[in-house]
């Protein structure tokens, strides 16, 4: 866990859905996981999760390449925008959450 | 026309810029690094982020003088990030050093809604008590309402109330004054027991919670730690909403069933203010999704910072230059607790009601045109609440919707596109008419149980809602009570219109 090796990483994802109006995917996916990951993007971070975290109805939490509109992304805890959203290269023990801000208030 | 705005200048048409490789730092103080974007490409740190954003709140409390030193004021909370985060800063707001400390006494309400949505029993205890205990930590008094209870209002709720308190004598700046002066007079007598005029806060913990909001008509004692209301009732609820034809109109039914609760709440534990954490998102997708709903006329009352239409109690919204996702972001980084319970589902994935269809639409185009939200929001700002010109009597109070309170914009019924289905519905079911002998006590009541006796009642939008809703026998007591009273009032007055004086009538009355 956390050796050094050129072009691969651990990378802690902690997705908490708030009202996604989907309970039993929001208990499943903010389990934590450490997934190995090759190619360290944040675009195929979320490629992987379509594939092996949402079991049903990813258009809720993925549209296209990226995330669906009103969710915020934050890199150890800082706006994704800063970082370069979808290029960003992730990096050993960095931590990546997702809150959703639809239908809340 | 919008395209000269500033917020289009820096990079062409609006569209995010290609981000940038290295971390950056805070525009503001140039020191801390960067860690949330807001506006367009601001940069900012924590502790300058977290200064905006307290300032923000005390900037619009400050610059719209509408809350009075003193005043009693419900928040109302959901449990989501907007309201919570309003919380946290009317907390923060209070307990800042004497000069510019808010001065008003907050409450806070609580409007349990899991029944409609979906929640089993064991969930609504969760969330309830999730709720509860972030309510009694403020030290705050609580009251915590179920749906239900909206079957045990009275019909006062769709009355406006005399308006006495949201323009009273005293300017704000005399009120604040005068309000200084009786808390140096208070510290100069009373001496030590409260350091700095804290008297004005009950910060004794909640023993004023309540539960009964309206006095619960079943006469059945709540037992003991059973927190959740009846079954029969929930079952009650449960068949309104589940007769509702769409999901649309199960979303305005819930608004103003939680209005009317909240506005209960208010009126008898004597709050002349709610508070409602609208984020400015929640705002600009109100203002739209109102337009579609036919409700063009009130779109000021619905979105403003203001809102009068109750006369007695009115609604502010303190969060609607708040974007969401500076509230998530706020909240994330300071810890502001939050219960989310699940929102309305429609039965089918593919039903889905306006309201949903408007907020992907705009957050769509907020990612690909980051000023999307903050031009509509600025448009609808410029709207005001100017009464409409009065219908038929001039001086008197133009009339309200049975449901929303708003003025009435239904003058000319031929208009309507529901002329056609109003007649279809009305030769389909005859309400039975008791002989009658005329006289207008014993008029015969077209009967609260034909929608055509409501119609008339209500706004244009209200009638579009209540055509989806189901049979009226199936809606509250209230609402049902209320429409038969004022029914029969119209009637009567119908009926004694001849023998009414006009004051500007020169010849007699034909038949007096």
């Amino acid at each position: 866990m956390g050796e050094e090796r050129p072009g691969r990483g651990f990378v802690m994802v902690t997705g908490r859905w708030l009202r996604m109006g989907v309970e039993r995917r929001s208990s499943r996916v903010s389990d934590l996981s450490k997934l190995e990951l090759s190619h360290g993007d944040i675009r195929n971070l979320l490629k992987w999760i379509k594939q092996n975290l949402l079991k049903e109805r990813p258009e809720l939490f993925i549209q296209g390449d990226s995330v669906r509109p009103g969710i915020l992304v934050l890199i150890n805890d800082a706006d994704w925008e800063l970082m370069g959203e979808l290029d960003y290269k992730l990096q050993d023990q960095d931590n990546v959450l997702f809150i959703s801000t639809l239908h809340g208030g | 026309m919008c395209q000269a705005r500033e917020d289009y200048g820096r990079r062409g048409p609006g569209r995010r810029a290609p981000p940038p490789s290295s971390p950056r730092a805070c525009v503001k103080c140039k020191e801390g690094s960067a860690a949330v974007v807001i506006r367009l490409g601001d940069a900012f740190c924590r502790a300058c982020f977290r200064e905006y954003f307290v300032h923000k709140f005390r900037a619009v409390l400050g610059k719209n003088r509408v809350i009075f030193p003193g005043e009693k004021v419900l928040l109302a909370l959901s449990g989501g990030p907007a309201s919570s985060a309003m919380l946290r800063q009317v907390q923060e707001g209070l307990s800042r050093e004497t000069a510019k400390r808010l001065r008003f006494v907050p409450g806070l309400v609580y409007v349990d809604e899991g029944a409609v949505c979906g929640q089993s029993p064991a969930q609504r205890e969760e969330s309830l008590a999730r709720v509860e205990a972030i309510l009694q930590a403020t030290g705050f008094p609580y009251h915590l309402a179920h749906l239900e209870q909206a079957f045990d209002l009275p019909g006062s709720v769709l009355r406006r109330g005399p308006r006495g308190g949201s323009k009273p004598c005293p300017s704000y700046k005399e009120a604040v004054e005068d309000f200084i002066q009786q808390q140096r007079q208070a510290a100069a007598d009373g001496g030590g027991a409260a350091s700095d005029g804290a008297a004005s806060l009950p910060r004794r913990p909640a023993q004023l919670r309540t539960q009964d909001v309206p006095e619960p008509a079943g006469g059945e004692p709540a037992a003991p730690g059973a927190r959740l209301p009846a079954a029969a009732r929930t079952e009650e609820l449960l068949r309104l909403f589940e007769d509702a034809e769409t999901l649309t109109a199960k979303e305005e039914l819930l608004q103003m069933l939680r209005t009317h609760l909240i506005l209960h709440t208010a009126r008898t534990q004597g709050y002349t203010k709610v508070m409602m954490g609208d984020s400015c998102t929640r705002v600009a997708i109100k203002l739209l999704t109102n337009l579609a709903l036919g409700r063009g006329a009130f779109l000021a009352m619905d979105t403003g910072f203001m809102d009068t239409r109750h006369g007695d109690v009115a609604v502010v919204r303190p969060m609607r230059e708040y974007m969401a996702k500076e509230i998530a972001f706020y909240n994330h980084f300071f810890g502001v607790p939050t219960v989310i319970t699940p929102a309305l589902r429609a039965k089918r994935r593919e039903k889905t009601s306006i309201h949903r269809l408007m907020e992907d639409f705009l957050l769509g185009l907020q990612a690909e045109f980051p000023s999307t939200i903050s031009t509509v929001y600025r448009t609808g700002e410029k709207l005001s609440t100017a009464p409409a010109e009065a219908s038929s009597e001039p001086g008197a109070e133009p009339q309200r919707c049975l449901l929303c309170l708003c003025a009435l914009d239904t003058l000319a019924e031929e208009d309507l596109a529901l002329e056609p289905t109003l007649i279809a519905e009305e030769a389909a079911q005859r309400p039975q008419e008791p002989a009658g002998d005329g006289c207008c006590r014993s008029s015969p009541m077209p009967g609260a149980e034909s929608r055509a006796a409501f119609l008339p009642l209500l706004c244009y939008s209200c009638r579009l809602t209540f055509k989806e809703m189901g049979r009226p026998d199936t809606l509250p007591p209230y609402v049902r009570s209320e429409a038969q009273r004022r029914s029969r009032r119209a009637e009567m007055k119908q009926q004694i219109q001849e023998f009414l004086l006009e004051d500007d009538d020169d010849e007699d009355p034909s038949e007096s």
